[in-house]
């Protein structure tokens, strides 16, 4: 009896625990038949956002969008050597028929991008306000980014069906975390003489975040940014499982049919995507502190 | 004799979880090293009682912990009293809610501070604007004022350029343009040119007391160096471990000393270059003008020491800038004071 029980760790029997799973479906099931509908609404404005960008992007004439591209990519960056790598990157992608899928990444990667920044950064500033909200969020963002995507997937997936919200959705909690932390980093970083400067002159606490904290965190923040981008792509492909079009769908059926240069091609295309907008949004980054640079008089 | 300004009055400050038990303790006369032992709390300052004259430069000074920095925090509430009470224009500034006090800032006080604490992301002109942009006013006027002082202090052609890229010393013209342009009636300078190197600390300080001529604010200034302090100040208050030692005139402190710290502290003075000649006169008394020599009120005994020894006059009579004669100096006195 003492050595069954040593060596066999004492669990919950089959019953019970069947029963909690099962309890637990069901009245997860329960909640999203209920509720469904109404979740869903909430989303409708973003899915028409989502849906309008992407056929922006997918039925305006090729030559207008890739125009439209290296303009925002040499304003952002100001670099004609990362302007020019772009434009050869953008007419390979054409040439081998990747043109479409690349569309709807982009246009998914940029809605969620928005909505993580929309999101993130006003819970950022709260975590940076308030140490009751930072010691609610800081748990959550850890769960948020350790928990395997698959697992969150599920629970989206009942609820909502399959589909673009979802997928988006799964995107943006796996993506959000580093602009809520850097935000959060950035402002708590401000240099507090500068704080008590603006103390003493009367500010109040609204032009201190305006007028200091947000701008002095500025940097910190776009590090924050660029995180979240890298992390949204990274989550393409998983989110194509769940019914998200783009570059993410050929590579999964490249895995399920050992189309191993199908998924060598898409593949490409998500990194060539990742480093434009990773040295655009660190140029424009670096751009923002221009204070720091430059010699003394 | 001008208006009380400022006016402090039995102000505590305790550091630590429970100040207000604390502060019975220190009232009943524990003491500083015990205070810390045995109940963990910091002294900060212990019923200091200061008045401070409308449109004249009180220095407070001391050693670093003595409580200085926090004690200049008192008068603005950037640091809130444990006990005591500070008034301004009549005004308790420690009973103001938080509305009433930011105006009291943004409109009586003004501050330098050690390391200037300039906007780093802001240029040279933005951060001088700050105070009025907090205030809210238009852009052409806070323009035009703030220019003015940039201008004033001696940094005209570097509106555009960041905090950065500027010299220390130029960073603290900044904040004082900053200051200045706020245009408070108070000025309250937290070492504002401890940080600085020597040359530049005294072209500073230069800066500050020709501002002062023309614009007679209240300035309550912080220093650890005693002879910024007898430079500047009106008048002194020595501060040692948060207890006023000494508070007067800077002759008076250094003709007599009244605690053992403070004489440690201005024993190597060269009075000549401190003391001026209104300091030390007698008043007038039918003296003979027959070879008496005459000296400005504001003159340091330095700047008429070697006249004195070469003309060999009776006495000295000292005028003022009007011209009027107001007391005499004899030339025993004299010596007694540079022989101390």
């Amino acid at each position: 009896m003492e050595k069954l029980f040593l060596s066999e760790f004492p669990e919950l029997s089959r019953e019970t625990l069947r029963f909690i799973k099962k309890g637990f479906d069901t009245s997860y099931r329960a909640f999203s038949r209920e509720y469904g509908d109404t979740i869903e609404a909430v989303f409708d404005p973003v899915l028409y956002f989502l849906v309008w960008f992407e056929k922006l992007l997918q039925n305006s004439p090729w030559p207008f969008v890739l125009i439209c591209f290296l303009a925002i990519i040499y304003f952002g960056s100001r670099k004609i050597s990362v302007t020019i790598g772009s434009l050869f990157a953008f007419l390979l992608i054409g040439i081998f028929g990747m043109w479409e899928d690349t569309m709807s990444t982009v246009s998914i990667i940029g809605v969620c991008t928005l909505l993580s920044i929309g999101i993130g950064i006003p819970v950022g500033v709260l975590m940076a306000k308030s140490e009751r909200a930072q010691r609610i969020c800081t748990p959550i963002l850890d769960v948020m980014q350790t928990m395997p995507s698959f697992v969150y997937l599920i629970p989206v997936v009942m609820l909502l069906g399959i589909g673009k919200i979802p997928g988006l959705l799964a995107v943006v909690i796996y993506a959000i975390p580093p602009i809520i932390r850097l935000t959060n980093l950035g402002i708590r970083e401000v240099d507090s003489e500068v704080l008590e400067a603006a103390d003493a002159f009367g500010a109040n606490p609204r032009q201190k975040l305006f007028q200091i904290q947000l701008p002095l965190a500025l940097p910190t923040i776009f590090a924050g940014i660029n995180q979240t981008i890298m992390m949204a792509l990274a989550m393409v492909v998983i989110a194509s499982m769940i019914g998200v079009k783009g570059l993410g769908q050929p590579v999964l059926k490249a895995i399920t049919n050992q189309y191993f240069a199908m998924g060598l091609f898409n593949g490409l295309a998500i990194v060539a995507l990742a480093i434009i907008f990773d040295r655009v949004s660190q140029s424009f980054g670096h751009r923002i502190q221009q204070h720091r640079s430059g010699a003394r008089e | 004799m001008s208006e009380i300004k400022i006016q402090i009055k039995n102000l505590y400050k305790i550091f630590g979880k429970n100040p207000k038990s604390a502060l019975v303790q220190v009232k009943d006369g524990i003491n500083k090293d015990e205070l810390l032992e045995k109940h963990n709390h910091v002294l900060g300052l212990k019923d200091i009682n200061l008045d401070i004259k409308e449109k004249s430069i009180q220095v407070v000074m001391g050693l670093s912990g003595s409580g200085k920095s926090t004690l200049i925090r008192h008068i603005n509430r950037l640091i809130e009293p444990t006990d005591g009470s500070v008034v301004v224009d009549g005004e308790d500034v420690l009973k103001m809610n938080d509305e009433n006090l930011r105006n009291f800032r943004r409109t009586k006080t003004a501050m330098v501070f050690q390391r200037f604490a300039l906007l780093p992301h802001k240029t040279v002109l933005e951060n001088t604007m700050f105070g009025l942009h907090i205030q809210n006013i238009d852009e052409k006027e806070a323009n035009t004022r703030a220019r003015r002082w940039i201008d004033r202090v001696g940094l005209s052609g570097y509106e555009e350029k960041y905090p950065q890229h500027l010299s220390g010393g130029m960073q603290q013209r900044v904040g004082l343009a900053r200051a200045l342009t706020n245009d408070g009636e108070i000025l309250l300078m937290d070492e504002a040119f401890s940080a600085l190197d020597p040359l530049i600390r005294k072209d500073m300080q230069d800066i500050l007391l020709e501002l002062q001529d023309e614009l007679h604010k209240t300035v309550v200034f912080i220093t650890h160096d005693l002879d910024e302090a007898l430079k500047i100040g009106d008048r002194i208050a020595i501060l040692k471990d948060g207890i006023m030692d000494q508070e007067g005139i800077p002759a008076d402190i250094l003709l007599s000393p009244k605690t053992q710290y403070v004489k440690d502290f201005v024993e190597d003075v060269n009075r000549a270059r401190v003391i001026k000649a209104k300091h030390i006169m007698s008043e007038l008394n039918g003296q003979d003008r027959d070879n008496a020599m005459f000296v400005d009120q504001d003159d340091f005994i330095d700047r008429f020491i070697d006249k004195v020894i070469s003309d060999k006059p009776n006495c000295l009579i000292v005028k003022n800038k009007n011209n009027d004669e107001i007391g005499y100096l004899s030339t025993k006195r004299l010596s007694e004071i540079l022989k101390r």
